[in-house]
This record gives C-alpha cells, sequence and structure tokens, in this order.
C-alpha cells in the first residue's frame, strides 16, 4: 500500500476524483489491484509494437475507469498511441483521453494534431470521432480550435459530422460561455439543415446555449414541425419541448372564447356547486369573469393560426409512439396548447403508459394529477372512459407505493355533489381501511385527504370526524398525531359541536409524544377552553410539570393555553400561568422567551401596562378563520408539465418558464419561407425519381420548403396521402405539382391542408367518439370495489362518479324498457343505444341490453329467435347467455340495421322455458353517427343540401339552455351528432349509420334566447323527424 | 441533460460508472442509498431524487440500479426512457442484463455507453446500428481476432446512422428468408362470484422475427383491425398508412422486435376462457373452513387451455389447508398463506376440482375477507379477441420469403373475487376499525405480490 500512497501524492490536486473508494472498493477485482508494477505492465504493453498487447493493456485500463479507479498516472503512456493505426485502441485511447484531459492538460494538448488531422479524413466516421473527442476535451486553451473545428463540422458534407457538431456546441458552451454569439450563428445556420438526422441536436444545443432566442425558430418552425415523425425519438422529445415554448409567445389562446362555464374554476360552480369555501377558487373565478368580460368587449371570432394548427397536426400521430417519453412531450404540448376540445385524445396514450414500467408510471400519475386539477372541464367528456380506465390500470400494474399519488390524483372529484344517502354514510369508511399501510408518507396523505373531503362535503363532516376520532385509538403513533392535526383542523370549523371530542384529545396528552400532535391538542384545548371548563386548567397542570422536558413548538402552545386560561378563568390558573410564564423568562429558546415577556405584558396588569392589556382578551380570543385544506398538487401547475420542476415542484436549473398566451398573435408572416424557384424545381424532380425508386416512402407535399437530400424525401408530413397512393395515382398530383411553382405554393398548400384536416378530424373522431361505459357498468364497478375493500381503489371515487351518472344528463343514454319485470316473470331487460360502432358490421346500430334476473330461479340460455324485421333490416344476435343467476345482472350488445328507419325490430327473446315477444324501436336520433368535418367543409356540404332538404325552424330556447355547453349537451343527447369545432355557430355533423346520408344540423342563437335551427339532410323523412326531437330536447 | 451514469447492484455496490461531462465525484450516490435504506423494498426507492446540486434519477431492472445524474431541467421520462434503453441494449448484447455479465464485459458495456451518449445526449440508441459499431461478443469473433488481430469495433459509419430507416442496417443477406409473428394476448379480467365478468380488457402485442434479406417493404393486413382500440407502434410502423387504411406498413428491423401493442377495450365483449365456481367459507365458531373450487372452460373457441394455475392468498389466520384435488397437485406455503394449485390441462369432459377443509387458528376471529384467486393460463393458437391477421406481403424484393404466424393467449390480470353482500355492506359502515391489524385482506396481499412482478414488462422489453 505504500506504492499507493506514494501514487496519491503524485497526483494533482484536480485528480481526487473517485479516489476516496481507491482500493477498498470489494467490487475491484483482484487483477486491477493498485499495484504500481501492474502499472508498469501496462506501460510496458502500451510501448510494444504489437497492436493486441496494446489492446489489452487499454481494456485493462478502461476497465479502471469504468469501475471508478483513477488511472492519470498512465497518461503519457496512453496519449502516445492516439495516433494508433488499430481501431479499437484508438477509441480506447479517446475514451481515456477525455477522461483525464482536464486533469491533465498539458500533455492533453500533445494529441491536438492528430484530431486535427482526424478532422480532414475522408472517412466520415473518423471526422466525426475526432470532433466528438475534440470538443470533450475540457482545455480552455483549445477553444479556438474547437470553435473552429465546429464551423467547419457544421457544413460538412456528411449529416452524421454535422449532427456531431451540433453536439459539440453545448460542450464548448459550457467551457466558455463567452464564444456565446459565434455559437449562436453556428446554431442558426444548423437549425436551416433540413436532415432529420441533424434536427433533434441542435434544438438541444438551441436550448443549452440560446433559449431566449426565439426569434432564431421562425424560418425553421415549419420544417421542423414536418420533420417532426421522421426525427429520432430523443430528438422529438427535444422538438416538441421547445415548440410547445415557442407555440406559447406566437399563437393566441385557442380557448379565449370558450364560454365561461367550461372553465374549470367556474365548471364546479355551476355543476356541483357545493364547495363555499375555497376562497382562492372564487378568486381565480373572479378574475377569469373579468377576463370574459373583457374579451367579449373585444370578441373577435377565433381562428387558429395554420401553424398552430400543423403543430397540433403532426404531434398526434406521435402520441402511439413506443417511447413514454415522446407520448408524455406531446401530451404537455396539447395539454398547453390545444383547443379543449381536442385535448381529450391525450388520455388514452396517458392510461397505456400507466402499464408500462414503475418509473414511467410515477412520472405519468404525477402529471396526470396535475391535468385533472387544472383543467377538470378538459376531462368532463372523457371522465368516465378515463377514470375507470386509469382505475383499472392503477389496480393492476401499479405497485403499491403510488397510492398517494392516486389519492391526490382523485381529489378534484372529491367535490361532487354526493346526493346518496347510502353513499354518504359510507363515505369515510372505506378510507379508514386504507390506515392499516405501513407506508408512513401514505399513511399521512390519506388521512388529509379525509380531512380535505371532510371539509368539502359539509354532509360527510361528521362521519369522517367520528373516523378520525376513532383512529385516535390507533396504536401507531404517527397515525394518532396526523389525526389530531387534522381534528384540529376541522373542529375549527364547527367548535361547539364537538366538546367532547377536544375532552377526548385532551386525555390523549398523557400518551401522544409527537410535538407538533401535543402542540395541536394543547391550541384547541386553549381555543375553545370555553367548552371544557374543567379540564382546561388540569391539562394546563399536567403541562407546568412537564415543560422543560417538552419540544419548543409544544411549549409556544402551553404558553398559548396558558394565556387565553388566565383570561377567561384567572381564578384557577393565575399560580400556574405565572409558573409557566417563569419557567419560559428562563429558556434556552429566545422565541420562547419573546413570547413569555409578551405574553406577560400583555396578560397581567400592572401599572406600567398600558392599552394594550384592555385588549388581551380580543387579541388571544378572536375569531380564528377555519383552515382551507388544500391539495398539495394545487401549486405545481405553472410548471410545465412533463419537467423536472414539475415533479419536484421547484424550479430546477436551466427550467424555461412556459410563457403565457400573448394577448395579440405577433405577426405570422415571419414564419414564411422564401423558395427560390430553381431548387424547387430542382427537389421536385428529385422527389419524383425517388418516388419511382422506393414507392413505399411516405413523401412530402404537405412540407413548404425545398427539400435537399435524401434524408429530406421521408419528411412524410402527417396529412399528406401515402405515397403509394400518389404514385399510382401519379399523374394527378405530379400535374398539380407542375403547374406554376411560385403562385401554386401556396394554393397547394392550402389544399393539402384541407385533405389534413378531413383526416385530422377523421381520427378525432376515433378518439373522441369512444363509447361512453354504460352506467349499469359503473354500478358493478361500484359494487366491486365497494365490496372487496381493495385498498388500492378509492371507493369514494367510485362512488362520487357513480353519482356523476346518475345526475349529469349528458353522460347517461336513455334506457328503453324491453321486457318488464312482471311480465317477464322475473326476468327485465333494458336496451339502450350505447352509441358505439358495432364491430362485425358497420352499417349496424349498437344495441347495448341489460339483463336483470330478480327471479328466485337462475335463468338459462337467453338468446333471440324469430326475429321479424320489415324488408331490408337485419340483426345479428347477442351471443347467447348460458345462465343469468338468481339476482344477478348482465349485459350483451346486439346490432340491428335499422335502414335508416325508425320501424321496430320485433323478435322473441327465449330462455330456456320461456318466450317474450319483444321489439326495439330506435329513436331517430340514434340512427345516425357522428362525423367530423371542418367548417368550410360543413358549409360546402350544407350548400348543396338546400331546398327540399333543408328544414329550418325558429324556437324560443329554454331557460336553462342558453349558453353554448347546455346547447351542445342537448344536441348531442338528442341524436348522436358530432360538434364542428370552430365553429361560429353550433353545428353538427353526423351521417346515418345504414345509408351514409348526411345529417347536418345548426343552432343560430339570438341574446334574446330565441334561436334558429336548421337542417339538412337528404332523407327528408329523417330530417323531419330528427327536428321534432331537436326541437323537443331545445325548448324544454 | 444526462451527465453521469452508476451501475449498483442489489446490496449497493457501484460497479460501473461513466461520466459524459466533468467527473463527479460517486460520492453523490450516498444521497441514493440513504433513499435506498428508507425505502426498505428496492422497488420502493423513489425513481427522482433531489440532492443539493445534483437530480438522481434510477430505475431497477434485474436486480440493478442504473442511477442517472442530471444537473439541469429535463423532462425525467427522458432520462428514465434512455436507462431502460440502456438496459433493453445490454440485454440484446449479452442476453442477459444482470451484474455478472456486465462485469465480464465491462470494457464492451463502456464502449457502448460511450456511443450511446455524446455530451449526454442520445447518439445511438437503435440495437441495429450499435451492433455495426460495437460487435456483440461471440466465441469465434473472439477466437478470429485473436489470430487475425482485427477487432470488435467497426470503422465505417453504420447504413444505418444516416437513412430514414436507423433501425435497419444495409447489406442484409440470408439464406432462408423468414418473417414470423407471434400475436400474444393478455386478459386482464375480474370475474365476480358467480363468474359474470366485472371487468376484462385485452392487452396485444405483436412480437415479430424477421430475417430476411436486402430492404424488404412489409405490409401486414388484420381481418379486423376494428378491434384495436389503442396501439402503439415500433417507429418503423407508417402511421398515416394505418390511419389511412388499417394496414401495418413498414421496413421491418432485422431479427427480433416489438411490432405493436394494443389494447382491445372492454366496450368490445371479452371472451372469457374459463369459469370458476368457487365457495370458501369460515365457520363463526370453532377453527376450519371450507373451500370448494371448479374450473370449467367458458368460451374457449374449440382450444385447450393449458398451464392452468390458481393462486390463493389465504387470510393470514388459516394454518392449514387439507384438500383433496381430482386433477393436478396443491401446494400451501405456511409463512406466505399462499395456496397455489397447478392443474394443468384443462379437461372438459371432467372438470377440475379442489376441495376440502381448512383449519384457522383457534381464538382468531373468523376472517372477515375472502380470498380471491388468481388464475394463470394458456391458449395455444387462440388471440381470445378474435384479431387474425389477414396478410403479409411484401414489396422491394424478388424472392418468396417464409412467412408464419402464430397466436397465443395467455392470462394477465385474471381474478375472481368473492362480492359482498349488501348485508355485509351494511354492517361495514360504522366501526370498521374495531381490529385495525388483523386480517390483512386479500387484495393487499396480491398487489404486493404484484409489484414485485411486472407480468407486462414482456409487452415492452421482450426483444
Amino acid at each position: 500500500m505504500s506504492a499507493s500512497s506514494a501514487f496519491n501524492d503524485e497526483k494533482g490536486g484536480s485528480s481526487s476524483v473517485g479516489e476516496p473508494e481507491y482500493g477498498h472498493d470489494p467490487a475491484s477485482g483482484g487483477i486491477f489491484s493498485s499495484d504500481y508494477k501492474r502499472h508498469d505492465d501496462l506501460k510496458e504493453m502500451l510501448d510494444s509494437n504489437k497492436d493486441s498487447l496494446k489492446l489489452e493493456a487499454m481494456k485493462r485500463i478502461v476497465a479502471m475507469i469504468a469501475r471508478g479507479k483513477n488511472a492519470s498516472d498512465l497518461f503519457p503512456a496512453v496519449v502516445k498511441n492516439v495516433a494508433c493505426k488499430n481501431i479499437e485502441v484508438k477509441k480506447l485511447v479517446y475514451v481515456y483521453l477525455v477522461r483525464y484531459a482536464e486533469e491533465q492538460q498539458d500533455l492533453a494538448l500533445l494529441s491536438i494534431s492528430t484530431f486535427q488531422r482526424g478532422l480532414k479524413d475522408p472517412n466520415q466516421l473518423i471526422r466525426a470521432s475526432a470532433l466528438r473527442v475534440l470538443s470533450s476535451i475540457r482545455v480552455t486553451i483549445i477553444v479556438p480550435i474547437m470553435m473552429l473545428a465546429i464551423k467547419e463540422a457544421a457544413s460538412d458534407m456528411s449529416p452524421y459530422v454535422r449532427k456531431t457538431a451540433a453536439h459539440a456546441i453545448p460542450k464548448l458552451y459550457s467551457l466558455d460561455p463567452d464564444q456565446k454569439d459565434q455559437l449562436i450563428e453556428v446554431i442558426e445556420k444548423l437549425l436551416a439543415d433540413k436532415t432529420t438526422l441533424v434536427a433533434g441536436s441542435v434544438v438541444m444545443a438551441f436550448e443549452e446555449v440560446c433559449p431566449e432566442r426565439i426569434d432564431l425558430i421562425h424560418k425553421n418552425y415549419r420544417k421542423l414541425c414536418n420533420l417532426l415523425i421522421d426525427v429520432e425519438e430523443w430528438g422529438q422529445v427535444v422538438i416538441i419541448n421547445m415548440l410547445t415554448r415557442y407555440a406559447r409567445t406566437q399563437f393566441l389562446n385557442p380557448n379565449i372564447n370558450e364560454s365561461l362555464l367550461e372553465e374549470g374554476g367556474s365548471g364546479d360552480k355551476t355543476f356541483y356547486g357545493s364547495d363555499g369555501n375555497d376562497d382562492d377558487d372564487e378568486d381565480e373565478e373572479d378574475k377569469e369573469k373579468k377576463a370574459e368580460a373583457a374579451a367579449l368587449a373585444k370578441r373577435k371570432p377565433y381562428v387558429m393560426d395554420p401553424d398552430h394548427r400543423l403543430l397540433l397536426r403532426n404531434t398526434k400521430p406521435l402520441l402511439q409512439s413506443r417511447n413514454a417519453a415522446v407520448v408524455m412531450a406531446v401530451a404537455q404540448l396539447y395539454f398547453h396548447l390545444a383547443p379543449k376540445a381536442e385535448v381529450g385524445v391525450i388520455a388514452k396514450a396517458l392510461v397505456r403508459l400507466l402499464r408500462s414500467h414503475s418509473e414511467v408510471q410515477y412520472v405519468v400519475l404525477q402529471n396526470v394529477a396535475t391535468m385533472t386539477i387544472k383543467r377538470r372541464g378538459m376531462f368532463e367528456p372523457y371522465l368516465k372512459t378515463f377514470a375507470t380506465q386509469l382505475l383499472y390500470s392503477f389496480y393492476f400494474f401499479c405497485s403499491w407505493r403510488f397510492s398517494p399519488i392516486l389519492y391526490k390524483l382523485f381529489n378534484p372529484f372529491e367535490k361532487l355533489n354526493i346526493n346518496n344517502k347510502k353513499m354518504r354514510g359510507c363515505f369515510s369508511c372505506p378510507r379508514q381501511t386504507y390506515i392499516k399501510s405501513v407506508d408512513k408518507d401514505f399513511v399521512a396523505a390519506t388521512i388529509q385527504a379525509i380531512g380535505r373531503c371532510a371539509t368539502n362535503i359539509g354532509e360527510v363532516r361528521d362521519t369522517c370526524l367520528n373516523g378520525l376520532v376513532q383512529l385516535l385509538s390507533n396504536r401507531d403513533e404517527l397515525v394518532v398525531a396526523e389525526s389530531v392535526v387534522v381534528i384540529k383542523k376541522l373542529l375549527q370549523m364547527q367548535p361547539e359541536k364537538h366538546s367532547d371530542i377536544i375532552k377526548h384529545m385532551a386525555k390523549l396528552t398523557d400518551n401522544i409524544q409527537v410535538p407538533m400532535a401535543r402542540a395541536s391538542i394543547l391550541w384547541l384545548i386553549g381555543e375553545y377552553c370555553e367548552h371544557v371548563p374543567k379540564i382546561a386548567p388540569d391539562v394546563l397542570r399536567k403541562m407546568a410539570k412537564s415543560f422543560t422536558n417538552e419540544e419548543d413548538i409544544v411549549k409556544l402552545q402551553i404558553l398559548n393555553l396558558a394565556a387565553k386560561l388566565y383570561l377567561t378563568n384567572s381564578k384557577q390558573t393565575k399560580l400556574l400561568t405565572q409558573y409557566v410564564l417563569n419557567l419560559a423568562k428562563y429558556d434556552q429558546n429566545y422565541d420562547i422567551r419573546d413570547r413569555a415577556r409578551f405574553i406577560r405584558q400583555l396578560i397581567v396588569p400592572t401599572e406600567k401596562s398600558g392599552a394594550l392589556s384592555k385588549y388581551a382578551k380580543k387579541l388571544f380570543l378572536a375569531l380564528k378563520p377555519a383552515p382551507v385544506l388544500e391539495s398539495p398538487f394545487k401549486d405545481r401547475d405553472h410548471f410545465q408539465l412533463g419537467s423536472l420542476s414539475h415533479l419536484l415542484n421547484a424550479k430546477a436549473g436551466g427550467y424555461q418558464e412556459l410563457p403565457d398566451w400573448p394577448e395579440a398573435a405577433p405577426d405570422p408572416s415571419v414564419r414564411n419561407v422564401e423558395v427560390p424557384e430553381w431548387t424547387k424545381c430542382s427537389s421536385r424532380e428529385k422527389r419524383k425519381e425517388k418516388k419511382v425508386e422506393k414507392p413505399f416512402y411516405s413523401d412530402s407535399e404537405g412540407e413548404s420548403g425545398p427539400t435537399e437530400s435524401a434524408d429530406s424525401e421521408s419528411y412524410s408530413s402527417s396529412g399528406s396521402d401515402s405515397a403509394s397512393a400518389s404514385a399510382e395515382s401519379g399523374s394527378g398530383s405530379q400535374s398539380e405539382e407542375s403547374e406554376d411553382a411560385s403562385d401554386s405554393e401556396e394554393e397547394e398548400e392550402e389544399e393539402d391542408k384541407k385533405k389534413v384536416w378531413k383526416k385530422e378530424f377523421k381520427k378525432l373522431a376515433q378518439g373522441i367518439l369512444v363509447p361512453e361505459t354504460v352506467r349499469r357498468q359503473l354500478q358493478k364497478i361500484f359494487f366491486f370495489f365497494f365490496g372487496t375493500k381493495s385498498y388500492n381503489v378509492p371507493v369514494a371515487h367510485v362512488c362520487s362518479f357513480f353519482c356523476r351518472q346518475a345526475i349529469s344528463p349528458s353522460g347517461t343514454q336513455k334506457c328503453y324498457e324491453l321486457l318488464h319485470r312482471i311480465s317477464g316473470e322475473g326476468l327485465s331487460v333494458e336496451y339502450c343505444f350505447s352509441r358505439q360502432p358495432f364491430g362485425p358490421d358497420a352499417n349496424m346500430v349498437a344495441v347495448q341490453m341489460h339483463f336483470a334476473n330478480s327471479a328466485a330461479t337462475d335463468a338459462k340460455n337467453l338468446h333471440m329467435e324469430d326475429v321479424k324485421l320489415q324488408s331490408g333490416m337485419r340483426v345479428t344476435d347477442f351471443p347467447e347467455i348460458e345462465l343469468l343467476p338468481a339476482g344477478e345482472t348482465t349485459t350483451a350488445v346486439m346490432g340491428i340495421d335499422f335502414c335508416d328507419s325508425t320501424q321496430a325490430a320485433n323478435f322473441q327473446l327465449c330462455t330456456h322455458s320461456r318466450k317474450f315477444f319483444v321489439s326495439i324501436q330506435p329513436p331517430v336520433g340514434e340512427l345516425m353517427k357522428p362525423v367530423f368535418m371542418t367548417e368550410n367543409e360543413f358549409k360546402k356540404e350544407q350548400g348543396q343540401l338546400m331546398g327540399m332538404n333543408e328544414i329550418t325552424e325558429k324556437l324560443t330556447l329554454d331557460v336553462k339552455c342558453r349558453n353554448e355547453h347546455a346547447i351542445v349537451q342537448r344536441v348531442s343527447a338528442a341524436a348522436n351528432l358530432s360538434r364542428v369545432p370552430c365553429g361560429s355557430d353550433k353545428e353538427f355533423a353526423g351521417r346515418t349509420v345504414s345509408g351514409g346520408s348526411l345529417v347536418l344540423v345548426t343552432v343560430a342563437t339570438e341574446e334574446d334566447g330565441s334561436a334558429r335551427l336548421t337542417l339538412n339532410c337528404e332523407k327528408m323523412v329523417i330530417g323531419t323527424m330528427l327536428v321534432k326531437d331537436v326541437l323537443l330536447a331545445l325548448t324544454q | 441533460m444526462i451527465h453521469s451514469l452508476f451501475l449498483i447492484n442489489y446490496t449497493g455496490d457501484i460497479f460501473l460508472e461513466k461520466h459524459w461531462k466533468s467527473v463527479i465525484n460517486r460520492s453523490v450516490c450516498d444521497y441514493f442509498f440513504e433513499a435506498k435504506e428508507k425505502a426498505l423494498e428496492p422497488e420502493n426507492v423513489p425513481p427522482i431524487l433531489q440532492t443539493p446540486h445534483h437530480y438522481l434519477i434510477n430505475i431497477y431492472r434485474g436486480k440493478l440500479f442504473f442511477l442517472a445524474v442530471i444537473q439541469t431541467e429535463v423532462p425525467p421520462l427522458f432520462v428514465i426512457e434512455f436507462l431502460h434503453k440502456v438496459a433493453d441494449t445490454l440485454q440484446d448484447y449479452f442476453g442477459d442484463c444482470s451484474e455478472g455479465v456486465i462485469k465480464d464485459n465491462l470494457v464492451t458495456v463502456y464502449e457502448i455507453l460511450e456511443e450511446m451518449l455524446d455530451n449526454g445526449f442520445p447518439l445511438a440508441t437503435e440495437s441495429n446500428v450499435l451492433q455495426e459499431m460495437i460487435r456483440p461478443p461471440t466465441i469465434l469473433r473472439s477466437v478470429v481476432n485473436t489470430l487475425t488481430g482485427g477487432s470488435n469495433v467497426g470503422d465505417t459509419l453504420p447504413t444505418g446512422q444516416l437513412s430514414n430507416i436507423p433501425w435497419r442496417r444495409a447489406g442484409v443477406k440470408y439464406t432462408n428468408n423468414e418473417a414470423y409473428f407471434d400475436v400474444i394476448e393478455e386478459i386482464d379480467a375480474i370475474l365476480d362470484k358467480s363468474g359474470s365478468t366485472v371487468f376484462a380488457e385485452i392487452q396485444g402485442v405483436i412480437e415479430a422475427c424477421v430475417r430476411l434479406t436486402g430492404m424488404p417493404d412489409l405490409t401486414l393486413s388484420f381481418m379486423n383491425p376494428r378491434l384495436l382500440d389503442d396501439v402503439s407502434f415500433h417507429p418503423c410502423v407508417r402511421f398515416k398508412r394505418w390511419e389511412s387504411e388499417r394496414v401495418l406498413s413498414f421496413i421491418p428491423p432485422d431479427g427480433n422486435f416489438t411490432l405493436m401493442t394494443y389494447h382491445v377495450s372492454s366496450q368490445n365483449l371479452v371472451a372469457i376462457p374459463v369459469y370458476v365456481k368457487q365457495n370458501i367459507s369460515f365457520m363463526e365458531t370453532g377453527s376450519c373452513g371450507r373451500l370448494d373450487i371448479t374450473i370449467g372452460p367458458k368460451q374457449t373457441m374449440g382450444k385447450t387451455v393449458e398451464g392452468l394455475l390458481v393462486t390463493i392468498h389465504m387470510p393470514k389466520a388459516v394454518l392449514s389447508a387439507n384438500l383433496t384435488a381430482t386433477q393436478g397437485n396443491y401446494t400451501y406455503d405456511l409463512a406466505t398463506k399462499v395456496l397455489v394449485w397447478d392443474v394443468g390441462k384443462l379437461n372438459p369432459q371432467k372438470l377440475p376440482n379442489l376441495r376440502g377443509s381448512l383449519s384457522v387458528q383457534s381464538g382468531a376471529p373468523k376472517p372477515e375477507e375472502n380470498p380471491s384467486l388468481n388464475i394463470d393460463m394458456k391458449i395455444q393458437q387462440l388471440a381470445i379477441s378474435g384479431l387474425k391477421v389477414n396478410r403479409l406481403d411484401m414489396y422491394g424484393e424478388k424472392y418468396k420469403p417464409f412467412k408464419g404466424v402464430k397466436y397465443l393467449t395467455r392470462a394477465g390480470k385474471f381474478q375472481c373475487v368473492l362480492m359482498f353482500t349488501k348485508s355485509v355492506l351494511g354492517s361495514l359502515v360504522p366501526g370498521g376499525l374495531t381490529h385495525p391489524t388483523e386480517g390483512e385482506p386479500c387484495i393487499r396481499a396480491d398487489l404486493d405480490g404484484g409489484r414485485l412482478s411486472f407480468p407486462h414488462r414482456l409487452l415492452h422489453g421482450l426483444h
């Protein structure tokens, strides 16, 4: 070991890194022990002529580095081999150099010339790796050389070398921040690069060096959007995050004109109306109202910038990425940038992530928690599917340690109105079972959640309080302490009712040792000493006894208690108070000494004490406002979702604030790119060639800039047709292209966008129209969760879901009776139109049937027979239900092609013993399926369905249904149509399920509540019937 | 971005460190060790830790911790995904990602890490590209290298790195051209006492093994793509084609890869292959209980259910089980209170049954909770969702490849639970805490078990 100490002395100061473990690292093998002779061996090997020996030596040295052991004394021997021919030796030497160059700067300079030579090598890999190593050597002297090398590499032919140059930029910046200006020039140049390989790396460099230079992005914005899908996954994440920030500075808030009702904060007011004590919320609301008023005053119809749309459109496919980081990046982009109507598409992808690795779940859950708190309205339409999914995913896949997060996650749903008596009774009970857990944080979180629950829902307050009091007798001190703290907060709301609880708590002072809990109890007793006049002085007596041994926080509360008692009951407590004050006077803590002095002056009347002591009572016994218990996730929302800062709820170094939307949009023309004509032509030709060559690549018609190299060929702007299609129908698209290039460019883009929109909306339709889980299913789920008392699933939330089901008009599908319990001899059947596409046949309407067997005997072999239909109609039977035990329910789905008529489908429902004649008649609104179209398309289609096909009715809207939200809800409840997004009027579109004829509905409203309903449909019968239904829905 | 990486084994030894920027002393890991100590179990270490100067992001895989040190803002998922990618890559290279294997190949691992990140930003993470730069060790190659002085490090830039398809290398040649696809589905379901479905979902994954010469362009179409509710793809799949035509069009990576994962929602009816009749009851007085379980086929589409395994987490008070099985055999582990019944193949003619008595600790109160059953099974040649591959077409190459599709269904999280009746519900309401610690319910135990293994890792990590 003497050798190793000598070796230690030899080293420079900076090389102590990794040293402490030296020699006593249990993982180190014997071979590499710190034997000086070994190092001599290595030196010899490195000096030899044989590559194999050199390689062996280098491998050993690198293994030492990997284990974190010091090999810096070999530097001279290693650096000699930097020019070695053997590529593997060379690579290992590079590894060594990068590791130790900073410590041995002078010697490192010896190697520089080799790299400079390497930079000129014809092999791109060697050029790139030379630049990589050169830029990784952290030696300030070579900064100018690095700068030169980066500049040169930035215009290299090989995109790989250019990528390496992009990587080198932040390295140089961290070494010498003074080079910033020059580096920005390089970044600007590389940002203009059109290969996917470079894009991710250069944006990364941009983010590290000059994230504030948002102006550099303008010209490249469209290109980046279009390239995005082909960039490698890591680059995608960085680009998406950067573009989120960019979009926040350049575009208008797409939700600015949304009606007040749909805004998160005010939404609960209208819907659940029970929480009066959320002052913050109200403040926010006020602000929102003002903002809204201001917005209304200068209301302009919001039109989304096409570039904004481009970003949303091009990132959406990435939700399907296998990489969780990409999915999360897109999700946060949609959350921060998309119009509310479109945000829901991310829900499904986020649920998918919950099936991933547990670390991924951890991060995703945290983010979802914020999303649900920040904008509850956003998930409103998807709440059912999303939340049940979430619950199940959580139940199955997430480990126990995430339960607290789930708790917080579902907190926003807690405020829902609990109007079912039975559930209210049960409400806090299941929560108590959580408290058996060992996880301390979890216990705390759960008890706090109970507290929040109790403050927010008046009806369950008593139940929660009782539960918490029971917890006071728990064996675990932590549980007790946490409960005391929460009870204290709860009691503040209605102290007069609960003097027995206060008494009970007074007794606890003998046992509880947790200072915070003791302090809380003392404060409670002091505050409400009038309710416990006999016990309070006794508590003070005990406390005075143990005063010297208490924690500071408890001592302060003892003083408080003494002061309050002195004021209310000075007869009994005068001496005690004096005693306590005297003890406190000589306490070590100056806070306590101060407090004692202050209290003495205030309460003990002397000649000197002035006017203040008159007010002592007012000072001490003032009514304190009850606290507001809030979710810890509430304040995180100002961080960009998915960021580290958000997760830690603290600003991490290098975090870029997400800017607020601008009041007015900056000039959009800055993003226009001038396209020299010649490049365009040549690129077109090139593209054509390529298409023939590789017919299956997605092409790049939607892209605005010229394309240059082979890589850019697959830009595959998301909207464009797949190349195979365009290659087949080649002549069409090519001729369009060969038009006067500069003039047609914009038109072409426009045309393209239309196509894109159409597809976009189709996609959207698929995303949004996820059929809603049926109520009965939920009921089952509820009972299931309740029944099993399963720990991980917050039953209360399921309850509240269930209740929402019952009260929310849009959530429920109307159920129709098929077979009454009496006529069915105990078997009752209901059916409803689930509005889901019927899997096996697109022309059929899915009918969901709920069977309930309330008879005493089991029903067997439920199936259909003897179907009688009008001509043309078809039916797909539901699968036979083999057994429906007594008292059980089940569901089944059948499909009926109604041929776009409201004719009933008659059939016999058979059990093993009986047959019942039944019939299903559809309301006209269920004969259609929603179609997504843009406003322009809608207008165009409407224009073609004039005259006979158009029906217009004037109506006066129901008082409750004057706002946009309610109208949309009612129309979509009456008919299975989808809203045309961003439309100025309320427009709905759909197609009949069987015939596929368009059904277009427009509701134009006036200020005074009158409205005009227009319906365009080529099937007049359907049209007339639907008008009636919609009229009814809007006026009732 | 990522500053340094430490590999730490189960016992807390750092056996590899790699720095991409300036060196960070390994003492930074002390914060991690502290958290590990606190967490008691390795799975419970918080994935993200904050220290005064650094942030530590760790993942736990194969009894190893991969600990990344970062200094500035970076999306946490970015780092987590990357660490998993590192683990996947090592698995690809060495067939296993354990401490022993990494120590044996320390230099190769170090070289791989060097290539994967540059200055903390991912450089080459595609397995195909990496394998061209640094060839995986094989016995043959090491023999050849010692003789000829060749090396394991490629000297030209991998072609994949420059193209739009970084996942595939150029110049692939096979004498037998073959493309196999495994459609593997897992059912997650909750059945109630009577056997009817409370909740059911299907998770599917298509694992591909493609060994084709040249640059084949494949198109895989399904008979019924509408079934798929939510999908995620390997980057090679052209999303546009899927959007418009519902076909998978792609240039495949060479070798094994996960083509897509999908999800079939409960909204479509999920066929449940088996039903379970269970009756587990405990006497109010006396120290015994009865157990009677029968399993039968339900909707198996004419296929045989194999590898049937029933696991029951018994309440703590159950001391022993005296049961008879008509088929297979059972074990009861006293320490963990887990009853395992290995049934094997399900014979529809003679339904397997397990019945007998359970002895309960005398004096202990009657266990309140009823245990739930976890069922494990396998059905060959069937995708339970009914998903069918229609055809596989190849463009771009002339030869005729050999094509094959295999289906497999297995149980994911498949549970039967006893629901509480309404009267029990009523009695639960107040005073649920009379026995605050006794009788840990079954679900809890089950979840405890669940966190140790993620069966769905298969869906993500299998290559």
